[in-house]
């Protein structure tokens, strides 16, 4: 199908969101590989790391089609302020409870997220859900698994994961809440319904972590008009280290 | 060059392209794992026109095995060389032929059980040491070497082996 301008300029910021969560997930989780606590979480880690950067690239790659975008300029010369990453996924990489959390939270929001856009009415957008979301199964099996783990396990391991989900939950609807001009989208059936969606995720997560027992802390306001504007202070110190080796060279060739 | 027919051009293709070896699993060739999937031929100006399917979309052998399949196209003389990424429908284990199996298993990877589909079943199903035979292997970690493998131990003869995941 055509799109008209308008719903291309909204689509366009639709796949920015959708890449940066992953890009900058997969950033901070790339910071345990050769630190993780098992040599088998190690490369676990790793391997989760790597496909969420690939699927920013998936993303970004479905952006180029739509505007012409270079999608390795935006990653890595693409100031903080224009990224529109969620407040989750930029927090710092923090100890392990909180590094399996966020991840669960993530995996359990993206499976719910692919299964509505794998009926997209754009079919590249529908083809590029249904391919990440084979490759998102290993993931949410694993960290749903630790989120468990830890919350039976130790009464450090407990403790810690109160304590993650003290700092993660409130930041849930700021990462599922619509962009201004996902209405448009979502008319158009290009997208879903981002209250469905919204609902369904929350209800998961909160019967997940609400079954381990684990006491749930109210949300955080999410900001009104665009919610994905602002930044945490986390991201900028994180962008100057992930994109110093492509600015040092920008004509560096990959491959 | 002399002029070659259509048929004669999509078949020196395929020829070329079970020349190319998927680096992260030299033991085996893009047509079997099935990744090539469709070769046209194509007449202003003659050529062909290729269509290959990553495994996982992060991939990282991805590019080798782009840059590699153009070269072999173009050794083989089969004209104007284009290359196209398609992801749908997306690929499968499934997509592998039973030769493919055959010598992954023979490399000392167990091949990933045929699942029509069924994939969270076929993960779980008993997997076969590809050293000694035997059926009594356990996982040990979902996530292996490369994205499409998983860390298994044999309970007869202890080995730690790879499996490619049913996908």
């Amino acid at each position: 199908m055509t799109l008209t301008p308008e719903l291309k300029a909204a689509l366009v910021e639709r796949l920015t969101a959708f890449a940066d969560d992953e890009l900058v997930l997969g950033h901070r989780q790339a910071g345990w590989t050769g630190h993780a606590p098992l040599l088998e979480e190690d490369i676990a880690m790793a391997n989760v790391a790597q496909d969420e950067i690939g699927h920013a690239v998936a993303w970004f790659e479905l952006r180029a089609e739509l505007d012409g975008s270079d999608p390795d300029r935006l990653a890595f010369f693409r100031a903080a302020d224009d990224y529109r990453s969620a407040w989750l996924s930029e927090q710092p990489r923090g100890d392990w409870a909180f590094t399996m959390l966020r991840q669960y939270l993530f995996d359990a929001y993206e499976a719910e997220l692919l299964a509505r856009l794998s009926g997209s009415s754009h079919r590249p957008l529908a083809d590029t859900a249904t391919k990440l979301a084979r490759e998102e199964l290993f993931h949410l099996r694993h960290s749903r698994l630790w989120v468990e783990r830890l919350a039976h396990g130790t009464e450090e391991s407990r403790s810690r994961l109160v304590s993650a989900v003290t700092v993660a939950w409130p930041l849930m609807p700021q990462l599922l809440a619509p962009l201004p001009q996902d209405a448009a989208l979502e008319a158009a059936k290009l997208t879903y319904s981002s209250r469905d969606l919204e609902q369904s995720v929350l209800a998961a997560t909160r019967a997940e972590l609400v079954g381990h027992g684990i006491a749930l802390p109210p949300f955080a306001p999410v900001p009104a008009g665009n919610p994905r504007a602002q930044r945490t202070e986390h991201l900028a110190p994180m962008l100057a280290v992930m994109q110093s080796v492509a600015r040092a060279d920008a004509d560096a060739q990959a491959w | 060059m002399t002029k070659l027919s259509n048929d004669r051009r999509t078949e020196l293709a395929w020829e070329a392209l079970s020349t190319v070896l998927d680096p992260e699993l030299p033991a085996v060739n893009i047509v079997e794992l099935g990744l090539v999937r469709e070769v046209t031929a194509t007449s202003t100006p003659g050529g062909v026109r290729v269509a290959i399917t990553p495994t996982f979309s992060a991939c990282p052998a991805w590019h080798v095995i782009e840059r590699n399949a153009v070269a072999v196209l173009e050794a083989a003389g089969v004209g104007e060389v284009v290359v196209e990424k398609r992801i749908a429908p997306p690929w499968s284990s499934d997509d592998m032929t039973e030769g493919a199996r055959a010598k992954l298993e023979r490399f000392g990877i167990a091949p990933p059980a045929v699942h029509g589909g069924l994939i969270q079943l076929a993960s779980e199903a008993p997997v076969r040491c590809p050293r000694c035979g035997h059926p009594d292997t356990r996982l040990r970690n979902a996530f292996g070497s490369t994205l499409c493998r998983e860390i298994r131990t044999c309970a007869a003869c202890h080995e730690t082996f790879e499996r490619f995941k049913p996908l």
